[in-house]
């Protein structure tokens, strides 16, 4: 008679945590599935003889493995030229907007100055400004002071500051004491000081994430090169990617063998920076954790 | 906006006891400002040379007929006649681009939301399977479009091959005008990840209590959902709807690669605004044309923002109250 009134198994509370929990894990699997296939499918594609890519119904696993699809691709074009310029221009790149970025940044967390709030949301709303706005102009811009065909238009805008990473590192900044910087002001240390000796230390997290988002965003940028570059030599990855297409017209095996590299060194700095790409959306969305 | 947390109350560094002499006080003051705006003055130049001059030029080019190596001429309101009365294709990118848009920010946003929502639960092996779908946000670029133009193969792609499976003819995406947007729409919704992280994030502030008081009172999921989540992570929607509306509109690299050398592809049904803007622009260098259309890209997308924004008052909830 008791046992008529306690709850049966199906209805307690613990199988029911229990059945959401495989049902999301379920989900959950099921998803990683259809977002990893893409990448399968572009190693597969890769590694596949032309004929087989052609074939129909397509084969999930290449019956032959091309590995020299990869060297055969590579040496189609000047690559080994085209990933040094990417390299070059993303370093520089990184290395000015962490730099420029921080010390911005750095005033408008600590120094005390007159219009410092009205100019912190005018830097904010610059964010609002669509890119495609200011194209022209500044293209007419730089191709009247000669810079087309060079990197110049790439690097130079890098050291000028960029609202959302200036929004981020200040965000961040503004969670170290006030205390720190106003010992260190009465030891008799200036800002520039203050800045490089204690700042950056200190916001050394923030500031590897502003340099992982600027190193992929200069890694994966078509639009500048394509504005300012004509000389093949001087080409990046992405627009050599670009044109290279029109080189070997349909031929996947080699489109997806360079796809493949050209996306590699993206995919090894996220796996080992992984918890910097997450930082910086959680200082964004302002619950730095 | 939520200004309270975007501008600092009282962060200034305190002036020291010891600097209470009226000079003294005053030089350090003068130094601040000096320092401050020499600190920031790398922003200042970025935003004059290639912010401000750039728009207050493009708005004069927009009345001439500026093409790089001409006088310009000023020709009043032509290039704007010529936009809406002349220029087919102007409609044609204009209503491609609002299709886009249209379609793309809700479904991303919702997106984003329900994979947080699963992200958030209790289940093992989640750092994993945040990671993984976290990845493609960081893959982008010339290589991604490859990959789809593949994948979105009519005959041999993998998306028709599992359709196949199910027994459904899958359409022929990029060569299909029908079909061409929903392709760069399911694109766009495998990236979905990169806004999830924002919502995830928002989602773990939101305290354990509520809901347990919830559930206490008997309310369902659902009602939770839409009582305690979303109120909580409205500032978040708020935030993701602005920035994302303004990035599909400026729907660019997609369409270029992914058509023959940017002509928009089949019957012009990937010719987005900027598309056709880059166009006039860098094909045939009628920058006079080109400006005038990047103003009044410039003014739908100002508007649009204004309105966000005033929408927002309607529904975003502040913790705290102050709206």
């Amino acid at each position: 008679m008791k046992t008529a009134l306690a709850p049966r198994f199906y209805e307690t509370k613990r199988f029911k945590e229990k059945a959401k929990g495989t049902a999301v894990t379920f989900l959950l699997l099921l998803g990683s599935i259809v977002v990893l296939a893409p990448l399968w499918w572009m190693i597969s594609t890769s590694l596949k003889s032309p004929e087989e890519i052609a074939q129909y119904p397509p084969t999930l696993i290449p019956n032959d493995f091309h590995f020299s699809n990869y060297m055969e691709a590579w040496r189609t074009a000047p690559f080994t030229r085209w990933a040094f310029n990417t390299f070059f221009i993303a370093a520089c790149g990184t290395l000015g907007s962490v730099l420029v970025n921080s010390l911005v940044a750095y005033s408008f967390a600590k120094i005390r100055f007159k219009g410092r709030n009205a100019l912190f949301v005018l830097v904010l709303s610059t964010m609002l400004i669509p890119g495609f706005v200011t194209m022209v102009p500044q293209y007419i811009l730089f191709s009247k002071l000669g810079w087309l065909n060079t990197y110049l238009p790439l690097i130079v805008p890098a050291f000028l500051g960029s609202a959302f990473f200036i929004f981020l590192l200040r965000q961040f900044m503004m969670t170290i004491p006030n205390e720190l910087i106003e010992a260190a002001y009465l030891d008799g240390a200036n800002h520039l000081q203050i800045w490089w000796h204690i700042m950056i230390p200190l916001t050394k997290p923030a500031l590897i994430t502003v340099a992982i988002f600027s190193f992929n965003g200069a890694w994966n940028d078509l639009l500048g090169p394509l504005l300012y570059i004509n000389d093949e030599n001087l080409y990046t990855l992405q627009i050599g990617l670009q044109t290279f297409k029109g080189t070997v017209q349909t031929q996947w095996h080699y489109l997806m063998a360079m796809s493949v590299t050209v996306l590699l060194p993206v995919v090894l700095l996220f796996f080992f920076f992984q918890r910097y790409f997450i930082e910086g959306s959680n200082i964004s969305s302002g619950t730095k954790g | 906006m939520k200004q309270t947390e975007i501008l600092p109350s009282e962060t200034y560094i305190h002036e020291p006891e010891a600097a209470s002499k009226k000079k003294k006080r005053l030089s350090r003051t003068a130094r601040e400002n000096i320092i401050g705006y020499l600190f920031v003055s790398p922003w200042l130049i970025g935003f004059a040379g290639l912010t401000l001059g750039p728009l207050i030029f493009s708005l004069y080019a927009s009345f001439t007929d500026y093409n790089i190596t001409s006088k310009m001429n000023f020709i009043g309101l032509d290039n704007f006649k010529r936009m809406f009365t002349l220029d087919d294709l102007f409609w044609t990118s204009l209503l491609n681009t609002l299709y886009y848009v249209v379609f793309s920010v809700p479904l991303t946003t919702a997106g984003a939301i329900l994979l947080a929502l699963l992200l958030n639960q209790k289940v093992k092996g989640m750092k994993f399977f945040r990671t993984i779908y976290y990845l493609p946000a960081v893959l982008s670029g010339v290589a991604v479009y490859f990959l789809w133009m593949q994948l979105l193969s009519p005959s041999t792609g993998l998306v028709n091959t599992v359709l196949g499976w199910a027994g459904i003819e899958g359409p022929a995406w990029l060569f299909d005008p029908e079909w061409t947007k929903p392709a760069l729409l399911v694109m766009k919704m495998w990236s979905v990840g990169g806004g999830m992280l924002l919502y995830l994030a928002s989602l773990q502030g939101v305290s354990n209590e509520m809901y347990e008081a919830a559930e206490l009172d008997g309310a369902s999921s659902m009602q939770r959902f839409f009582y305690i989540t979303a109120p909580m992570i409205s500032p978040i929607i708020f935030f993701d709807v602005i920035t994302s509306t303004i990035g599909s509109f400026q729907i660019f690299q997609e369409a270029y690669v992914m058509t023959e050398s940017g002509n928009g592809g089949p019957a012009n049904s990937l010719l987005f605004y900027n598309l056709h803007m880059w166009n006039n622009a860098f094909e045939i260098f009628d920058m006079g044309y080109a400006s005038a259309m990047a103003w009044l890209l410039f003014i739908i997308v100002m508007v649009l923002t204004v309105l966000n924004l005033k929408l927002g008052k309607r529904w975003v909830h502040y913790e705290g109250g102050d709206k």
